[in-house]
């Protein structure tokens, strides 16, 4: 038997349950519910001002939570990256164990914190301050995202700077660059293949989340990926539902997309950020 | 700045940051010995949560679902994906970055609208809503992960030693699982833990696709969206424990064969002995 043909079951698979399933995204993105035929309707409708501020609004807070992985991510990794290898693996791992729980548990995990009888208010109280509205805030949110995707901003970072020679540093050391010029010259544009992967891994989920926003930010905080459900599981197939939710889904992958071909046109080594 | 107040900052940060990652767990993992059901007041040390978690079957059987899936789903991606990626590997040019490109539409988009492309294509076929529909699920978003993680190992290996067996009277399949496999070993392992864990990991495709069967995270998301229950936090508590143990045990059962630990270990036994010797003289 030939080895290409190896393949086979799986591309069968791929075919079946990755390359028809997108297009019926397609097809439901483009058709009426009740006949089936070819309408631009459900863009328009998923085109709606009110829709189109819920999107805006999760560009926002993603783009807020990735800002802030990435302040605190880049050192993190920089720091982490310096230090003995001992050391360095035993942190790094810390780092991660907690990527291991349930995504879910970790942003349940918040709720215990933030709750008016939570940590931080029971801390707040006995300092005699008054109760602070913690939950259901944008503030929140935005915590939960940056918790739970923090991670996937070091990661990639530390990958890349952790394989960085070091004779590069030296080398622009010796040609008279301070500390910060031999970060801003070479470190940092070195770093940049990682950096990108870690916004991308960070922005990309946190702009679609709907757990975080639903438990954290309470129903005043409606982001896309609340909408997109709502239309598939509170308004359902039978009143259109899963068309406008369909054409919604385009919308956003649209815009993955878009971020992704930015995004790439600077990582040309193609660095992608490993798990494990 | 001097450079010993650099380093004090550098340490100050990453302390800093570690008590970000940990509290909420260990808070969590705090409350759930909580004999008092709120959070307001510590009634008391107590397991009655572990017992109440013990005894809610609901919750028993979503972690049925989700270690089954997990298990079943890591495996078929496996032999799936090992199996793939040594056919892409032998392919043309161009039929390979076809392959690839759709291998990596899931890890590229949205976990949502990989959840909602699957949920149209199983009512379209009619797949039986719950168990049946999670497990495809779960193992179509697996198999890609295992490919990306083949797939470099398999690039590394050289034909001459399959070619060598080849020669020597092997037959190809022979060949295939005596020479090629060992090589790929590490790379299918890594394919296989990552599976596992995303399967475990996993709330919204699950949370599309399924309709029916609860695995822990729809579970999870339905209890919490009514706020702080100890029950979850017990929970929490377990799985955090059994993660912890499994991480550890594979990062040192890995550290035990890298050629640093290796190195490790002689220096220390050198060190040891003259130490001896010094103590014997």
């Amino acid at each position: 038997m030939k080895r290409k043909y190896y393949a086979i079951p799986y591309t069968v698979w791929m075919l079946v349950l990755i390359v028809a399933p997108m297009l019926l995204i397609l097809y439901y993105a483009f058709t009426g519910q009740a006949d089936g035929v070819f309408t631009l309707e459900n863009i328009r409708a998923a085109l709606d001002p009110l829709y189109l501020k819920v999107l805006g609004r999760s560009v926002w807070l993603a783009l807020i939570a990735t800002v802030i992985c990435f302040a605190l991510g880049y050192p993190i990794a920089y720091i982490l990256s310096r230090m003995s290898g001992r050391k360095a693996a035993i942190l790094s791992m810390l780092f991660i164990v907690p990527m291991w729980m349930n995504f879910l548990l970790r942003t349940y995990a918040w709720m215990t914190l933030l709750d008016t009888n939570g940590l931080i208010n029971q801390l707040v109280t006995s300092l005699g301050m008054k109760r602070l509205q913690l939950m259901n805030t944008q503030g929140a949110v935005v915590v939960g995202m940056v918790y739970n995707y923090l991670p996937f901003m070091i990661l990639p970072i530390y990958n890349i700077l952790q394989k960085m020679p070091r004779s590069n540093i030296e080398a622009a050391q010796d040609l008279g660059a301070n500390g910060f010029q031999v970060f801003t010259r070479v470190v940092f544009p070195l770093s940049l293949p990682g950096v990108i992967s870690g916004i991308t891994m960070v922005f990309v989920p946190t702009i679609t989340t709907f757990a975080i926003s639903r438990l954290l930010g309470g129903s005043q905080f409606m982001l896309y990926g609340d909408l997109i459900e709502t239309q598939f599981i509170s308004i359902g197939q039978a009143n259109g539902g899963w068309n406008v939710g369909a054409a919604l889904s385009c919308i956003m992958m649209v815009l993955v997309l878009l971020c992704m071909a930015v995004t790439n046109r600077f990582d040309k080594g193609g660095e992608g950020g490993t798990l494990l | 700045m001097s450079k010993k107040k650099y380093g004090a900052l550098k340490t100050f940060f990453i302390v800093l940051m570690l008590i970000f990652m940990y509290a909420p767990i260990i808070v969590l993992i705090f409350y759930s010995f909580n004999e008092s059901r709120t959070m307001a007041n510590w009634g008391g040390f107590s397991l009655k949560w572990y017992a109440a978690l013990l005894k809610d079957r609901d919750i028993m059987e979503a972690l049925k679902v989700t270690l089954s899936v997990a298990v079943l789903s890591s495996l078929a991606a496996t032999v799936l994906g090992t199996t793939a990626a040594i056919g892409i590997n032998s392919m043309k040019k161009r039929s390979r970055s076809l392959i690839m490109s759709a291998t990596n539409l899931p890890v590229i988009n949205p976990d949502l609208v990989t959840g909602v492309s699957l949920m149209f294509m199983f009512s379209l076929l009619a797949v039986p809503q719950g168990y049946t529909r999670l497990l495809l699920a779960h193992i179509t978003f697996n198999i890609p992960y295992v490919i990306l993680s083949v797939l470099p190992k398999l690039r590394q290996t050289s034909d001459l030693y399959y070619e060598a067996a080849l020669d020597l009277g092997a037959t190809p399949s022979y060949a295939l699982r005596k020479v090629i496999l060992p090589q790929i070993m590490p790379g299918i392992l890594s394919g296989a833990i990552l599976a596992f864990t995303l399967s475990l990991d996993d709330f919204v495709v699950s949370f599309f696709a399924q309709q029916g069967a609860q695995n822990l995270s729809i579970y999870i998301y339905a209890l919490a969206r009514r706020g702080i229950n100890p029950k979850i936090n017990a929970l929490s508590a377990i799985l955090f424990v059994v993660v912890l143990t499994l991480l550890l045990t594979v990062n040192l059962m890995g550290g035990r064969d890298s050629e640093e630990y290796k190195q490790a270990r002689r220096l220390k036994a050198e060190r040891k002995a003259q130490k001896r010797a010094r103590k014997a003289r």
